[in-house]
């Protein structure tokens, strides 16, 4: 039993690897499931952990396998599971594997890391001069190199020089806001101690959105578009750049005849740094023989062997015989932007944080009122604020 | 319908049996633990999965339950209950749990009426009408909510389509437009469920004797004044009836939501027991939804008994 919440391209990708699973010589039986994700796909996953029939593995976000194995639902992966079938730690992105650590214990193995990205249409980048000879994004730093680049494609485009969803979606502001937070130095994480306390760095913060908002006041960045009218922004040559994960990358390649490329978020800041989550392999708890455990971290080990498949969805292969091999480095333009998993900032740990969690919800709706010029930055901070506490004062349920 | 009662009655009195002496005997000890033996059965289940869940939900209520650890957790005096009531949350659930209730009774109640006292005018063929309105409410919400997402799908949808049609470019998605997703989850509902109050006014109307009709027509009143002094009154206690039911009912709603919006766009359709399924299951927190569940618990307490007040004073009123 195996299941998963991958839909679109990535579902069928995923489906492919586990059709080669079933080939692979002593596969077990699989059955595989997949649900649409999100907070309904957790409490599916929680529901028959504790109703004591779960899958035998369970795909995870990593900021959300953490809560699951802090509500002790997750049986710890010990190295001798590992090395049962052959692997050990240091087959794994670091970030990723220290990242997902609960208590100093490993309860998820990491298959990518998704990190936020840049796109861009060549078609425009090009006229505005930002291509190198061989026709790649001219290196954008700082502050005043971003706002140079936009203001030169924007005379392109006539319209904006880079897009970024503000409306009908909270996840996306939160990720552009926490990709630029965290290149600062200084900055802290948003929460600590588990949530109980809010520690983010207030001046950083407020000085941070007041750049963001001030790049959609000045209409270099759309004040108001949703997460698909961002992406058409680019894809119709209206911004020549758009911020997003970079699973966008097969919608990107469905677009006839459209030329973009990738490019991890420039440092626009004092350091690299780009929010992400990582898809993770979870064994739910249960009452496991010796076989069975065989049978799933044999399942895993598969799965992560087939990292290519998976990674022409975009997604960077946390599992490093794939990503340093040859074949990887040739894929484009996925290994353009893979060096950002080396600097993934994850959501900070707390019962209600995590990818499209509360937390999310909460901070991503007041940041995408600031880019839309409904609110200061302060009055969006004291709002936010005002919210998390309740959450912070509130007992743990895990 | 007073008379139809007591023809009803009178007709069962009249009626000989055979069990009269044994039904209208004293009860013995023997007949009374029959009784509960036919009882023990559903009792068990209405104890198990009824009265004790409700006790247990006012006990959790108080504690910091978690699903994912045993036992009760710590306690938690009314902080669950303090966290509801300041939680902007819960007041935009509570009010669009009202909302979808004054959205959906009147239709139900009115249309319902309306298109009963029509088909029981139909003297052919009435088989069909009844089908008609009923066969919707027979198919489970999932199937429904599809029909309907079908329908208000954005541009290509059926109800967009035939807004273009009307000249309206550019309509906007029904379910993805914070002020519209309600109003279409309520119309979704009537179509589903009018059918369950049609029946009952069907019922009801059949229960009419035909005689009172044929005194007014000799008396020279016209339909309308027959369905205003006659249908309406006649059916005063089917109406109640309804109207209760339907309130609660429709302050129970979930399925509808929870499949065609999941709360959204934003939480401009977040229902009560949608926040109570969200708060239990996916933040983990039984205790906290408890308190949740009974605040809706007291709502619908309050409703029934402001209503129930209301009918007294009719009643008062009448006699």
């Amino acid at each position: 039993m195996y299941w998963n919440l991958f839909g679109g391209g990535d579902g069928v990708r995923m489906i492919a690897m586990q059709d080669a699973y079933r080939k692979s010589p002593g596969a077990a039986p699989l059955q595989a499931a997949t649900f649409s994700w999100g907070n309904p796909y957790y409490t599916k996953v929680s529901l028959a952990t504790v109703g004591g029939a779960p899958p035998d593995v369970a795909i995870s976000h990593l900021t959300r396998a953490k809560n699951l194995a802090n509500a002790n639902l997750l049986a710890e992966v010990t190295d001798d599971m590992l090395s049962m079938v052959g692997l050990s730690p240091s087959d794994f992105n670091q970030k990723a594997w220290e990242e997902q650590k609960v208590n100093g214990k490993t309860y998820a193995i990491p298959l990518d890391t998704h990190p936020f990205v840049l796109f861009y249409n060549k078609d425009v980048c090009k006229k505005a001069g930002l291509l190198d000879g061989s026709g790649n994004l001219k290196p954008i730093h700082g502050k005043d190199g971003w706002e140079a680049a936009l203001k030169a494609a924007k005379k392109v485009t006539g319209a904006y020089g880079a897009s970024v969803a503000t409306v009908g979606d909270t996840s996306t502001p939160w990720r552009w806001f926490q990709t630029l937070y965290s290149q600062r130095n200084g900055n802290t994480p948003w929460l600590s101690d588990g949530g109980r306390k809010l520690t983010y760095n207030k001046e950083l913060t407020l000085d941070t959105l007041a750049w963001m908002q001030s790049l959609t006041k000045s209409g270099l960045m759309p004040p108001t578009t949703d997460y698909a009218g961002a992406e058409t922004l680019m894809f119709t040559g209206k911004s020549a750049f758009y911020l997003e994960g970079e699973w966008e990358i097969s919608t990107a390649e469905a677009v006839p005849g459209f030329k973009f490329g990738i490019v991890p978020i420039p440092t626009i800041y004092d350091k690299p740094a780009a929010q992400a989550d990582s898809h993770m392999f979870v064994l739910p708890r249960m009452n496991r023989s010796e076989d069975q455990t065989k049978r799933a971290m044999g399942f895993v080990k598969f799965l992560l062997s087939q990292s290519m498949t998976w990674a022409q969805g975009g997604h960077v292969p946390a599992y490093l015989p794939i990503k340093n091999s040859a074949a990887y480095k040739k894929l484009l333009p996925q290994a353009n932007y893979a060096q950002a998993a080396n600097y993934a900032v994850y959501d900070a740990p707390a019962w209600y944080s995590g990818s499209g969690s509360n937390f999310e919800v909460i901070v991503g709706a007041q940041i995408g009122l600031v880019l839309q010029g409904i609110a200061t930055p302060e009055e969006a901070l004291d709002s936010a604020r005002s919210q998390l506490e309740i959450y912070a004062r509130t007992e743990s349920p895990l | 319908m007073t008379a139809t009662a007591e023809i009803e009655t009178s007709a069962v009195v009249k009626r000989p049996s055979r069990y009269e002496e044994e039904a209208g005997g004293p009860r013995t000890a023997g007949m009374v633990r029959a009784g509960w033996l036919f009882l023990l059965p559903f009792l068990f289940f209405y104890v198990v999965f009824l009265i004790w869940p409700v006790i247990y939900m006012v006990i959790t209520s108080f504690f910091n339950t978690s699903m994912v650890r045993t036992g009760f957790g710590s306690f938690a005096g009314f902080a669950n209950y303090h966290e509801m009531l300041t939680k902007p949350e819960f007041w935009s659930a509570l009010w669009h749990t009202i909302q979808f209730t004054i959205y959906t009774t009147p239709p139900l109640v009115i249309l319902a009426f309306v298109f009963a006292v029509l088909a029981n005018r139909v003297t052919h063929g009435q088989w069909f009408f009844r089908l008609a309105f009923f066969v919707p409410f027979i198919l489970p919400s999932a199937a429904i909510a599809l029909i309907w997402n079908f329908i208000y799908t954005p541009t290509t949808g059926l109800w967009n389509e035939f807004q273009t049609l009307l000249g309206n470019d550019a309509p906007s998605p029904v379910l993805g437009t914070p002020s519209l997703a309600m109003i279409g989850i309520a119309v979704t509902t009537l179509w589903w469920t009018i059918g369950f109050n049609f029946v009952l006014y069907l019922a009801g109307l059949q229960d009419i004797p035909r005689e009172l009709y044929e005194a007014a027509a000799v008396d020279g009143a016209s339909p309308w004044q027959q369905i205003r002094s006659i249908t309406i009154p006649m059916l005063s206690r089917t109406t109640t009836l309804v109207i209760l039911l339907q309130i609660v009912a429709s302050l129970k709603i979930f399925d509808q939501v929870y499949l065609m919006t999941q709360g959204g766009p934003g939480i401009s359709t977040q229902v009560l027991l949608g926040l109570v399924v969200n708060t239990a299951f996916t933040d983990y927190r039984i205790g906290a939804a408890s308190a949740a569940s009974v605040l809706l618990f007291i709502v619908i307490l309050l409703i029934t008994l402001i209503r129930e007040v209301v009918v007294r004073a009719q009643e008062r009123r009448a006699a």
